[in-house]
């Protein structure tokens, strides 16, 4: 830090290490959750899993909505049978016992069947259903990936009832029965694709496919303000930092408050040893030192050179 | 010193393409293919391709990671569009009951008669027993069940339940019972597909334990004399019921077979290959119970006769068998 000329390799501060090493174990977190679609144009899109938490909200949501839609129906037949009179209340009740039925079981189908193939708990997370091979998400594999839904979740639970309602032997049996089904309900845990025994069946999975905006690109600003020639940072300077401090910028410029950006000015100013001129603002800073880190190593990576954080001297630590 | 930045005239050039895609398929995905003209749908592969290629060079030579988030939920979600599924529901609907239903009957005759086996032992074993001694019926039952249709209920009371009075008002309430009748022996379908993945061994058990439910029943009716007409009264719906139930029994073993014994595959294709095929069948089973509760909650209140119930009875079978096994040329799709 103190020697801001040259920015030769720093002496790493063991705070340092530490947050570099849990970077790194996030990034291998995120890795094992990344699965690689090639297309047949042939480029890779990263898709991310669904994580178990996540689904579980989803799911949450949607049994939510289900209850709504059977309570809400029951409610208006109730209210309608009210002002018919009581001689139909049967043929109702019949009636909303099947809906009760497709409801239980063709909510999830009739939504994942559709164009989007999410059910409105997995849309509003961002889900969506994949086939596993990346192919065409058929009719079959979503009936085959609900209809198991059956046995993830209705045995357990049936189970779960039978015990609480029977004598010694027969909550003994149902309690064995409880952690036999338990296996087909925590399935998603335990395997690495977080697959429900229903997915494994129907070769399907759940991606997290977020819409993304596209932002205006940050050296854009500095472009109209025409401010290149006053920002003038010399190579070193522009080289004291790696990719995973560009974006972490990219951030601060995209999301962060006033304080904060005036903090990291305040920290790469003396990193780099720059010496704010006369009405300098610190946003002004902060993009015009973004657009120049970019800038130089976007011109290293097409030399092949990725420098990945500020620690990573690579090649470049023969330089003057 | 911008003019010079590779990544920021790469997307300058792009980026009116590229949110023209997005805005096709933020569109196509709210308001379905009908919503986009001609010409966007044809400019849509295209766009798409652009996307694809611009993602790629984009990862190579750009360190925007606002821009390459982007450009790959754009292309994931154009992925997803453009290699999706294009047919309706309407259409799909058609499909697998023109093609797929059928076709995943008849590759599956040997687990059928496996669980025919199964469920038809089931209601021969208990009908047997039963027949030899009634004790059985009791062993099998509570009392409660069945409405008191039980080995101690009078022959009047027995036929007053195969037929309905025309005058009476217990119409309403069998219809409510054929309602929770179908919830039932849907779920219980579809529980005998899904517990196929346990090597099929609950579904066996599923099934055996539904059958001896019936065989007692049969006993008590066949013991008072008036076995003709519980057949009929069982068999109008019962046709196409008991196929359904013994069809949701065969995917389960379809299921439980491929993951036992996957042969040349992996345990995991194997399960997915036929969890599909399978799949396709209990959702097969649903419709047929709801076609048997229709024939049970309308046709057996309405019909008193037994030979009506007879004929019903044997045209549905010779139809399901009809329509399930009778080859026929494949239209290719």
């Amino acid at each position: 830090m103190t020697n801001t000329s040259a920015p030769a390799r720093p002496g790493i501060s063991m705070e340092a290490a530490e947050r570099r090493r849990a970077r790194l174990a996030e990034q291998i977190r995120v890795g094992k959750m990344t699965r690689t679609l090639v297309t047949p144009e042939g480029a890779a899109l990263r898709l991310r899993l669904a994580t178990v938490a996540e689904r579980a909200g989803a799911f949450a949501i949607d049994v939510a909505i289900q209850w709504a839609i059977v309570i809400g129906t029951l409610l208006g037949l109730s209210f309608i049978m009210g002002a018919m009179g009581m001689e139909r209340v049967n043929f109702a009740f019949a009636f909303w016992m099947v809906f009760y039925f497709f409801v239980r079981n063709f909510y999830y189908i009739f939504f994942e069947i559709g164009r989007k193939a999410a059910t409105p708990g997995k849309r509003a997370l961002g889900l969506r259903v994949a086939s596993r091979d990346g192919g065409r998400l058929t009719a079959d594999a979503v009936l085959a990936r609900n209809f198991m839904r059956e046995v993830e979740l209705g045995l357990p639970l049936q189970f779960l009832i039978m015990s609480m309602g029977s004598d010694q032997v027969g909550a003994w049996m149902a309690l064995l029965g409880l952690a036999w089904s338990g296996v087909f309900l925590f399935f998603p845990v335990f395997n690495k694709d977080k697959m429900r025994v229903g997915d494994l069946l129907a070769g399907t999975w759940v991606i997290k496919a977020p819409k993304a905006q596209l932002m205006s690109d940050i050296v854009t600003a500095v472009k109209t303000k025409a401010q290149g020639s006053r920002f003038a940072f010399t190579p070193q300077q522009a080289d004291a930092y790696g990719i995973h401090e560009l974006h972490v910028l990219e951030d601060v410029l995209r999301q962060s408050t006033p304080e904060i950006k005036a903090q990291v000015a305040a920290r790469i100013r003396a990193k780099i040893g720059w010496v704010p001129g006369s009405g300098e603002t610190d946003l002004a800073f902060l993009e015009a030192y973004y657009a120049a880190l970019r800038k130089r190593l976007e011109q290293r990576m097409l030399l092949g050179e990725r420098k990945s954080d500020k620690y990573d001297v690579g090649r470049q630590a023969a330089l003057p | 010193m911008s003019d010079m930045l590779k990544s920021y005239r790469f997307r300058e050039e792009r980026e009116a393409d590229w949110r023209k895609l997005d805005l096709i398929l933020t569109r196509a995905e709210n308001g379905g293919v009908n919503g986009l003209s001609d010409a966007e749908m044809t400019a849509l592969p295209r766009l798409y391709r652009q996307a694809v290629s611009s993602l790629s060079v984009a990862k190579s030579i750009s360190l925007d990671q606002n821009v390459i988030t982007y450009l790959e939920s754009l292309c994931t979600r154009a992925y997803f569009f453009v290699y999706g599924a294009r047919t309706s529901l309407g259409e799909r609907i058609m499909d697998f009951l023109r093609r797929g239903w059928p076709q995943a009957v008849r590759g599956a005759v040997w687990p059928t008669l496996l669980s025919f086996l199964f469920f038809f032992g089931g209601i021969g074993l208990a009908f047997f027993l039963c027949l030899q001694d009634m004790d059985w019926f009791w062993t099998f039952h509570n009392e409660s069940l069945f409405d008191g249709r039980n080995p101690d209920a009078t022959v009047e009371y027995l036929r007053s339940t195969i037929y309905t009075d025309p005058n009476g008002h217990g119409q309403s309430e069998l219809a409510a019972f054929s309602g929770f009748l179908f919830n039932h022996n849907a779920q219980i379908s579809l529980f005998a597909f899904a517990l196929g993945f346990a090597f099929g061994v609950p579904t066996a058990w599923l099934l055996l334990y539904n059958g001896v439910t019936i065989g007692s029943l049969y006993a008590v009716f066949w013991q008072k004399g008036l076995g003709y007409e519980f057949t009929g009264w069982l068999m109008i719906h019962g046709v196409t019921e008991l196929f359904a139930i013994t069809l949701a029994g065969a995917a389960g073993f379809v299921i439980g077979g491929a993951v036992a014994f996957p042969g040349e595959k992996t345990r995991l294709a194997s399960a997915r290959a036929s969890g599909q095929k399978a799949a396709t069948m209990a959702m097969g089973c649903v419709v047929m119970l709801v076609i048997a509760a229709l024939l049970e909650g309308f046709g057996r209140q309405l019909i008193n006769s037994d030979t009506v119930r007879y004929a019903i009875a044997v045209t549905s079978l010779v139809l399901w068998c009809g329509y399930f096994y009778l080859p026929r040329r494949e239209r290719e799709l």
